[in-house]
């Protein structure tokens, strides 16, 4: 009696491994025994020409924070973060809430403000290069024209990482008021009618009902925002240049684990660098689940 | 008061139209300089006195162009057809089966999520100079074909297939893969067509990886391909610029045809990833 709804268990059971045996194999062979491998490595003392690895312990890890070089690049990725993050979604917030509060050509908008996402970051990256040329680029041209003299940009130490922000920030708008826009009209308008017949002011209503409801997105397009930009290495490799110049003052984290593993071969203190930056992201997407989940508690 | 309402119009829509400007300069300037002669680039002039096409034709006869075009829509095509098969299958897997070991299978790929791949580069190169995957398709390939966003993405959305429909189908005498293909999948093809659309723009763009894994010209990727031309055409901005115009333009075509279904994929995902 009790043996038939067995078999329909044991027969969705065996479905279920079938489904998943090929994916899970891939996954472990393809993203758990390599980084397993990349940890086992950053322990190691091996440049990729010698066949002798040797452990080493912790000291891979403290030559690259002790590294002046490294400490450099380290804040470099930092400044990175705290300077495009908030502006990305700073301006994408605006953005969303100006698309929110229009009818009339609302896709038009949203298709301009969204190109960016769908073009390659190595052709944009060109096209600033491009633009923010010292001699002959065409924004020192407009400057010019308002009677602001040429600035070097990407020639000067000071000036060519806000360069290379600005191309991130850029990049980056699109697809964060997309997202925001979709938690916008998520808000159900009864709430904002309630407000109004309550007389709270505007400024009250957005803090009180937009960022309040808006919340969960807010959290998850600044981890997201945050997450990308630590990995940020297409731009600076492209509009900079490999060495991360001048003076290494673009240099990027990723920037610099290509170089140590695939310019100097240094593959251990390679992975260092990697499981570093491994760290950092896991913090933060730690942080996100912990405040998601405080949210829907 | 209606007064203050239209300026308040006007002045929303004339942001609008500054934004829109700024956001979609940089394309604008690049597909002028491509027009431009060498004489010219360097003028301010928005649209060129005399327009060319011979950049174009230098560009498509002269380079590899064409052939790079083709290699990024093989890989970013195979890609995304691995990942819209195995993704939904294992987050179909997750969501309606019950099986041993589920979540602690489950945790285990969605941990990898967390995983940046510059951990992973090192080891999937050493294992390409290994097993001699050097200079193939392979090689750019293998570290795309399933993702764990996308298997979490689809279990999200197979949860709002009722239980009831895929046992209407099990009494009709479907097989469980009957259930999966017939039934659950064709319920959830805005996420499917949202995850191809991620996928493939993912690959489309991605650089770190295929620079490491790819050394021969004939196999490069276009945004390989025009890193590499820009640096032999140093300062030949006209040039590049009409490289980077033929790497960019066909996306953006393909994008305005499938506008809707794009953006409004991306919102539901964000909604409920």
């Amino acid at each position: 009696m009790k043996k038939k709804p067995m078999t329909m268990d044991r027969r969705k059971e065996r479905t279920a491994y079938l489904f998943i045996v090929l994916p899970v194999l891939y996954f472990l062979l393809f993203r758990m025994i390599p980084t397993l491998f990349s940890l086992i490595l950053s322990f190691m003392k091996w440049d990729l020409l010698s066949p002798n690895k040797e452990f080493i312990g912790l000291e891979n890890f403290i030559s690259v924070i002790t590294d002046k070089t490294l400490q450099k690049v380290l804040w470099n990725t930092v400044e990175y973060v705290i300077v495009c993050v908030p502006l990305m979604i700073v301006i994408s917030l605006a953005l969303a809430l100006m698309l929110n509060s229009i009818e009339k050509g609302k896709s038009f908008f949203r298709l301009l403000v969204f190109i960016p996402y769908v073009t390659s970051s190595v052709a944009i990256s060109y096209v600033w290069k491009w633009m923010f040329m010292q001699n002959g680029g065409i924004v020192n041209g407009l400057l010019r024209m308002v009677g602001i003299s040429a600035q070097p940009f990407l020639n000067s130490p000071d000036q060519s990482i806000f360069v290379i922000m600005s191309n991130v920030v850029w990049s980056n708008i699109g697809f964060n008021t997309i997202i925001l826009l979709a938690g916008l009209m998520q808000i159900p308008r009864t709430y904002y009618e309630a407000a109004q017949i309550d007389g709270a002011s505007p400024w009250n209503q957005f803090r009180y009902i937009t960022i309040r409801q808006l919340n969960p997105t807010l959290v998850y397009t600044t981890v997201m925002g945050t997450i990308r930009t630590l990995q940020v290495f297409t731009q600076v490799y492209n509009i900079a240049g490999t060495d991360g110049g001048p003076l290494k003052s673009t240099s990027s984290i990723v920037l610099e684990i290509y170089n140590t593993a695939f310019k100097q071969y240094k593959m251990g203190r390679a992975s260092a660098i990697t499981v570093i930056l491994f760290l950092f992201i896991m913090i933060i997407t730690l942080f996100q689940m912990k405040v998601l989940n405080k949210e829907t508690d | 008061m209606k007064t203050k309402r239209t300026l308040k119009k006007i002045l929303l829509y004339l942001s609008f139209v500054i934004i829109g400007a700024v956001m979609v300069f940089p394309f604008v300037w690049m597909v002028a300089t491509s027009f431009k002669t060498g004489a010219e680039i360097y003028s301010l002039n928005l649209i060129p006195h005399s327009p060319t096409l011979e950049n174009y034709a230098k560009v498509l006869k002269g380079s590899d162009f064409p052939r790079w075009f083709l290699n990024s829509f093989f890989i970013a095509g195979i890609t995304t057809i691995s990942v819209l098969v195995f993704d939904p299958l294992l987050g179909f897997a997750f969501c309606k089966y019950d099986f041993r070991g589920k979540n602690l299978i489950f945790t285990m790929l969605l941990s990898t999520m967390m995983i940046p791949t510059e951990m992973m580069i090192i080891p999937w190169y050493m294992m390409v100079n290994k097993l001699g995957w050097n200079n193939t398709y392979w090689s750019v390939l293998f570290p795309g074909l399933s993702s764990a966003f996308g298997i979490f993405l689809m279990r999200q959305f197979f949860t709002g297939v009722p239980n009831d429909l895929l046992d209407v189908g099990r009494i009709d005498g479907l097989t469980e893969f009957g259930v999966y293909t017939k039934i659950a999948l064709p319920l959830v093809t805005p996420a499917l067509s949202a995850l191809g659309i991620f996928t493939f723009l993912g690959n489309w763009n991605a650089f770190l990886w295929p620079v490491i894994a790819l050394d021969s010209k004939s196999k490069y990727t276009i945004t390989l391909g025009l890193a590499q031309f820009s640096a032999e055409n140093l300062s030949r901005w006209d040039l590049i610029m009409t490289g980077a115009s033929v790497a960019t333009i066909p996306i953006i075509i393909i994008f305005l045809i499938f506008q809707r279904q794009i953006i409004e994929g991306i919102q539901l995902t964000g909604v409920k990833g």
